[in-house]
């Protein structure tokens, strides 16, 4: 179903809009010629995209927690007697979620004052009040890095598939089995200290990396597409999981309760930051899988090969680059770091297993990876972004009464607006910028050829249906997850006879 | 085959192992060697190894069924080991006659072979059941029963599959669509206090979903699995978060459990076994088989359907002819998303429950996976997702039997019986799935 057939040709990378124009025809960068404003080039900006996709995205969050908010309905149901109830109620829902967010998420002024309050009570001063303070205050930024450990690693693997044209959809179950793997060491085989901590993380990544292997050869071998055959085995991870955690092996003793036992201490992943924080060595490990994307991508030669492939499998084979055997090493080495995410997950936070270990870090990976665009800072930052938001959102969960899930949309609309900038400056009206002189272009065009037609509503926005071909298309297609592919349909064209163009 | 394989691009070794021996296909060992293994595995699991002396009882006629005179026996005892291994051995010859026939590179093809196989799907099962109701009653009617109510949804959900892909746009959303038509079936009906408005607002909730897929895939041409992914997420968020919130202040106003009335068709309704599967359900299941023959006939003998396919296989040159394809697949997304909706009405109004968080739990996938099963057409796309509910049902219904009877299979082992079945199917054992050429590549107009 997927795009690719038959372990052949994959003609678009992962998350990469196509970009309606002919690269490299003169047209391209009309403005780099003309030497556009300032306004325009910070409009056109990625950052700009960015923002923006934020503002909305948030945006529509306020909407919903306006709806959602029952003192507001009271508040509009006489909202011609006392309008301003309604504005205040909705002004004080918004802010109050949001104001909790960021103090679930990135630093607890209140909880800070009230610790600087309490030891100024008690004849402190200076650093003796200053120093704990902080540290309370800034507790949820280190929570917000314990959580973003597993997912940045996750979307490490994921963006390894990315970047080599394989939709890996298959976190959630690569993710299970390495941290079942992991934590089946981690509890039941007594090592000594250190030693233990390593075998278990290798377990993960074995296991996970045989995993993804699975669906890499099965593209390899039998053609079948890996979006399809790594969904089918986050299911049977899932089942596999639940069922293992009703044998003995898996529970141990209590084999009413269907978790595990907590793995040993030798076996945990050392705190790094106090006892009385989360943050474990996993952070570290994190940042080692962001070093290692880095140099795998982009400096070593097996790196060099998989995007080769990612960006044009026929021009790969043609090269002499085996794709088959580079699917399969590419799920393998995707599916061994989400496997190491789901090791570090169990031996850093969790210490044990359940059903739900996985819990939305493999589809979360995937947008990190989509969001980070699949580059080494890129996940970084956004790893360390969805991780904020989901702890902020925990927290305004329990203290504002506003369902995490309104986090999952927030997040969902990101990627959404990230993915389609033509729509996000559609909206903020500055489509003008975005190609100038393109309306009267369009206009005399049209004038010309009275045959054309706009070829659907959302196309015409871009004027792809339009017949001016020399408009620039612009960075309609954004790099999307992987900057290197965008040049991926145009090979598709001249492998395929050129039939979408 | 499934190998999913694109048929415009032949590859080099396989197009030349095709044309030195046009007689055997590559790979022609792979289908008689899985059934072997299969049906060898039942004889020895299911027979040979399972202790003997039990007895599996099966119900053929229910209390209440037509039954003139009594000639339909009730429960029919067979002993378990006996039969099971005399079942299992007929399953195998099914296997050694297809061997003999593939190495004498005569094939079975088309009809002959989905006979066979499913000859042989339904002698192994028998088997299964037989071992696995060890001691027990296998309430045939029952189980088709909970089959068919399990199955409407994934018949919806890959029916919508089906309209999108074979206009060229990938449907992963399905899984949204669901649970949107779930939750607007709920929240109208409970608010209108009609089950009947409810099944209005399910298609139309869920359109929400089929626009935002059209817009980002088709309109700003967004890579189509990643929108897919997203938008479930959106959808699972969206509609947990009004779960949480507005549905959870006040369940009397958004979220009470309603129901679509039972339509009962006399005497029908009491034939034994399919008499109540068939004829007694509400309007969504009947509504199923409607929409499964229209949508066949429809996509292979009308006009529409041949410029819909045309559109999935050839953009280009549907739009040389003068088809709009932009406004095709925006149609079919649409119209898709809209059956996906009435089987997520099915998943609420359709069974009596109220809205629950992520209620659709993973069917969306299900129906992806019964869609490529059933190899992109609307009929195939209906018997897969029975075959997978059919999974389901025996999960739920084996879980229930007495304790001390049964063969104590774990649920889980068949609750993952669809995602392998898959799995293999789309690693080419079954046959040929033939993508739609230009599915999940957007047409850009030149």
């Amino acid at each position: 179903m997927s795009a690719s057939i038959d372990g052949e040709v994959r003609p678009v990378a992962p998350g990469t809009a196509v970009q309606p124009g002919d690269p490299g025809t003169p047209g391209e960068t009309p403005d780099a010629v003309s030497g556009p404003g300032l306004a325009q080039r910070i409009a056109r900006g990625n950052v700009f995209v960015v923002v923006l996709a934020f503002v909305f995205a948030f945006v529509v969050g306020s909407i919903l927690i306006l709806v959602s908010d029952a003192e507001l309905r009271t508040a509009v149901g006489y909202f011609f007697a006392r309008p301003s109830d309604t504005f205040s109620a909705g002004w004080s829902a918004i802010s109050e979620a949001y104001a909790a967010m960021f103090r679930g998420s990135i630093f607890d002024y209140q909880a800070a004052s009230r610790v600087a309050d309490d030891l100024r009570e008690r004849g402190g001063s200076g650093t003796y009040v200053l120093l704990p303070a902080l540290a309370r205050g800034i507790k949820p930024l280190l929570e917000t890095l314990t959580v973003a450990t597993p997912l940045i690693i996750a979307s490490v693997g994921m963006a390894v598939s990315f970047r080599s044209g394989l939709f890996n959809i298959g976190g959630t179950g690569q993710l299970i089995v390495g941290a079942a793997a992991a934590g089946y060491v981690g509890f039941a085989v007594p090592l000594p200290p250190v030693l233990h901590l390593l075998v278990c993380l290798v377990v993960g990544i074995v296991a996970g990396g045989l995993y993804g292997g699975i669906a890499g050869f099965l593209k390899a071998r039998f053609g079948s597409s890996e979006v399809i055959s790594t969904i089918m085995l986050n299911w049977i991870a899932t089942y596999g999981l639940a069922f293992a955690l009703t044998t003995t092996a898996f529970t141990g003793s209590n084999k009413s309760q269907p978790t595990s036992p907590s793995v040993l201490s030798s076996a945990r992943l050392p705190l790094i930051a106090g006892s009385q924080f989360r943050l474990n060595l996993g952070l570290l490990i994190a940042l080692l899988a962001i070093v290692f994307l880095w140099w795998l991508m982009s400096r070593s030669t097996i790196g060099f090969r998989f995007r080769a492939v990612g960006s044009n499998p026929r021009a790969a084979e043609v090269a002499g680059i085996d794709v088959g055997r580079s699917a399969v090493g590419v799920m393998v080495v995707a599916g061994a770091l989400v496997g190491l995410a789901g090791a570090v997950h169990v031996l850093g936070t969790e210490h044990r297993l359940t059903g739900s270990i996985a819990g939305s870090i493999g589809f979360d990976a995937i947008t990190v990876a989509l969001l980070g665009r699949s580059g080494p800072i890129g996940i970084l930052l956004a790893g360390i972004l969805f991780a904020a938001l989901s702890t902020g959102g925990r927290f305004m969960e329990t203290s504002q009464g506003v369902p995490i899930d309104l986090v999952q949309v927030i997040q969902a609309l990101v990627v959404l607006f990230i993915a389609a900038p033509p729509l996000v400056r559609f909206l903020v009206g500055l489509r003008r910028i975005d190609q100038p002189g393109r309306a009267t272009r369009v206009r005399a065009a049209r004038r010309r050829a009275v045959t054309t037609e706009p070829e659907s509503a959302g196309t015409a926005d871009e004027g792809d249906g339009e017949p001016v071909a020399e408009t620039p298309p612009d960075d309609a297609g954004p790099p999307g997850a992987s900057g290197q592919h965008t040049a991926a349909p145009t090979d598709e064209d001249t492998t395929r006879g050129g039939q979408e163009r | 085959m499934t190998t999913i394989e694109r048929p415009t691009a032949p590859q080099g070794p396989a197009a030349t192992a095709a044309t030195a021996r046009p007689e055997r296909p590559r790979r022609w060992w792979l289908l008689p060697t899985v059934l072997s293994v299969l049906a060898v595995l039942a004889v020895l699991v299911f027979g040979v190894l399972a202790p003997g002396g039990a007895q599996t009882g099966y119900r053929i006629a229910a209390p209440g069924d037509v039954n003139p005179g009594g000639i339909i026996p009730g429960d029919v005892p067979v002993p378990t080991r006996v039969a099971a291994i005399v079942l299992a051995l007929l399953a195998l010859a099914v296997a050694v006659l297809l061997w003999v026939r593939a190495a004498a590179g005569r094939m079975p093809g088309g009809r002959a072979r989905i006979t066979l196989l499913v000859l042989f799907g339904v002698l192994w099962v028998l088997s299964f059941l037989t071992w696995a109701y060890k001691g027990a009653v296998v309430d045939l009617g029952g189980l088709l029963q909970t089959m068919m109510l399990l199955a409407v949804p994934l018949a919806f959900g890959a029916l919508s599959g089906v309209l999108s892909e074979r206009a060229g746009v990938i449907n992963i959303a399905i899984e949204g669509q669901l649970l949107f038509g779930a939750f607007g079936a709920v929240l109208v009906g409970s608010v209108t206090g009609s089950a009947w408005a409810g099944l209005l607002a399910a298609p139309v909730m869920a359109l929400v979903i089929g626009a935002l897929l059209a817009l980002f895939a088709i309109g700003y041409q967004v890579q189509q699995i990643i929108v897919g992914v997203v938008l479930n997420v959106f959808a699972i968020g969206l509609t947990s978060f009004f779960f949480g919130t507005v549905m959870k202040q006040n369940p009397g106003l958004f979220n009470r459990p309603l129901r679509l009335p039972t339509i009962r068709i006399p005497l029908l309704a009491d034939i034994p076994i399919v008499g109540r599967v068939l004829f007694e359900q509400t309007v969504l299941v009947y509504l199923m088989w409607i929409i499964v023959a229209a949508l066949t006939v429809a996509l292979f003998r009308t006009r529409w359907g041949l410029r819909v396919r045309a559109v999935g296989e050839h953009p280009r040159a549907a739009d040389t002819v003068g088809i709009d394809v932009g406004r095709t697949r925006w149609s079919n997304v649409l119209l898709g998303s809209a059956v996906a909706g009435l089987g997520g009405a099915t998943l609420t109004i359709g069974t009596g429950v109220a809205f629950g968080e992520e209620m659709s739990a993973g069917k969306g996938y299900i129906a992806l996976a019964a869609m490529i099963l059933g190899r992109y057409h609307p009929v195939g796309a209906l018997l897969a997702a029975l075959l997978f509910a059919f999974a389901d049902a025996l999960q739920l219904n084996l879980s229930s039997l007495p304790s001390g009877t049964g063969a104590g299979i774990p649920s889980q082992f068949l609750l993952m019986l669809p995602y392998i079945v898959t799995l293999f199917a789309v690693a080419g054992v079954v046959g040929r799935v033939r993508v739609p050429a230009a599915d999940g590549v957007p047409y850009v107009k030149q």
